[in-house]
């Protein structure tokens, strides 16, 4: 039996790591992405006594190493008496950290927004919580959208850290298969493949974002 | 008793970092008069035009529309923006440099406050903006983007846009200054055929031609004071001060 037989016969164990990855990945994603933007909205207008902790949240994470941060929530926050499952802290520890990296590049293209345009929306007569939502963020969105593609696909590497602190996802599917059956070379290799499949998606979406702006006149955000 | 003025201007006075810019402005506009505001750059014209909705805060004075201060609510505290946004979309507001929303199309540009703001259903917010489109010229255009309309058609659709709130009053600052001199006339007839509707309407411009021909009264603002009010047939042909005479005739070519 070769080493791509006993691969194929063990399927099953990077199926469920693929699956685990994709779970770890959307879930991270959509919520860090809303975190990211709830930390703008707050950063909008007339709340300072927010904007300096904000700031100093998404400074703090920008400075930190993703591997150090979940070995603080999964080994570090247990001595203080916080015990989470590894998902848990996991999901958090990518939420958070990649929720610090969206905030980060919605704020700097909110920064050049054109003020014309919101005081257009603030003439209507619309709440600032619908002024960001159908005015602002949308376009931020469409401005952004080659950053957040980047970031999407430094969180879905970033998974890739959750097999130290004992998450099931494709990296320790590998790892496992790799160290049983001695064939790290094989087992790296497909789950690389796994990883592109996931990327090679998100570029396509940001693709079809970006066909979607170049119809709004912003190719050339 | 008089019919309440559909903006009343009481002692306005606004600063910005210790220049003041308008200083005890007072004026009236009745339902269905038309307004221009005139001053060289820099008067604060359009200061006060956008202390009316509050998109510029004035330090003292008060402003009334259709009788109701804007804010200030009754208690005398600061409006909550809440109240606020009620007032505001009292008033329909045209900007120079258009600020439409690029990622919305012409009719959504048109729909979105009526049914985001208003609560308007999606169909009666279209029937509305259709017939706003047609009466600015732009329904063909109802499913473009606003990067690819010429300064003419954006004007024209961010005045269907102001309108489509139904307004009491609609304010324009400055709706020709950003467009080239073959687009001017475009705008210029829209904004004409509404004040032969009969709206209100407050205008901040510099086109004197048709300032002339479109107002009902004629503020002119030098240096954050009214000099001088009248009606624009008084206005142009015989001005008061000589302060006023110097600027027509650097603004209009002598007939």
């Amino acid at each position: 039996m070769s080493n791509w037989d006993i691969l194929w016969s063990s399927y099953d164990v990077f199926l469920n790591g693929f699956y685990n990855t994709l779970k770890l990945f959307g879930l991270s994603a959509v919520l860090a992405f809303i975190l990211g933007s709830g930390i703008v909205f707050l950063l909008e207008g007339s709340r300072p006594r927010l904007k300096i902790p904000l700031r100093i949240f998404i400074d703090a994470m920008r400075m930190l190493p993703f591997l150090i941060l979940a070995y603080l929530l999964y080994y570090g926050l247990p001595s203080a008496g916080i015990r989470m499952s590894a998902w848990t802290a996991g999901i958090i520890a990518l939420v958070i950290y990649h929720g610090a990296y969206f905030a980060e590049i919605l704020r700097g293209c909110r920064a050049t927004f054109a003020q014309g345009q919101v005081e257009a929306a603030i003439a209507q007569g619309f709440s600032q919580p619908k002024m960001f939502m159908r005015i602002i963020l949308p376009q931020l969105i469409l401005k952004t959208r080659g950053l957040l593609g980047n970031q999407l696909i430094i969180l879905l590497k970033d998974t890739a850290f959750l097999v130290i602190i004992t998450v099931r996802e494709l990296t320790a599917a590998a790892s496992s298969l790799s160290s049983t059956y001695f064939i790290p070379m094989e087992a790296f290799i497909v789950v690389i493949g796994f990883y592109w499949m996931i990327s090679i998606g998100l570029e396509l979406l940001i693709k079809m974002i970006g066909r979607f702006g170049a119809k709004r006149g912003f190719e050339n955000a | 008793m008089p019919e309440t003025a559909a903006v009343s201007i009481r002692k306005l006075s606004k600063s910005f970092d210790g220049t003041e810019v308008l200083r005890d402005v007072s004026l009236e506009v009745q339902t269905g008069e038309v307004v221009s505001i005139l001053g060289s750059s820099g008067s604060g014209k359009s200061t006060l035009l956008r202390c009316i909705n509050w998109l510029e805060r004035p330090d003292h004075g008060d402003i009334r529309i259709d009788g109701d201060r804007i804010g200030v609510s009754d208690s005398g505290k600061p409006m909550s923006r809440r109240e606020l946004a009620g007032m505001r979309a009292r008033l329909g507001m045209v900007f120079q440099g258009f600020n439409l929303w690029p990622h919305l199309s012409v009719l959504r540009n048109v729909t979105e406050a009526p049914i985001h703001v208003q609560g308007v259903s999606k169909a009666e917010a279209e029937e509305r903006a259709m017939a706003l489109l047609e009466k600015v010229g732009m329904v063909d255009k109802r499913n473009d983007y606003p990067y690819t309309l010429s300064g003419g058609q954006k004007q024209r659709v961010a005045i269907a846009r102001a309108l489509a709130m139904q307004p009491k009053v609609m304010l324009f600052d400055e709706p020709t200054s950003a467009l080239d001199p073959e687009l001017v006339g475009e705008v210029l007839g829209v904004i004409k055929d509404l004040s032969k509707e009969g709206y209100t309407m407050v205008l901040v411009t510099h086109e004197m031609e048709f300032a002339r021909a479109v107002s009902d009264q004629v503020v002119f603002l030098d240096k954050g004071i009214i000099i001088e009010k009248s009606h624009p047939s008084e206005f142009f042909v015989n001005p008061k001060t000589e302060r006023v005479r110097r600027f027509l005739e650097l603004e209009v070519p002598v007939a």
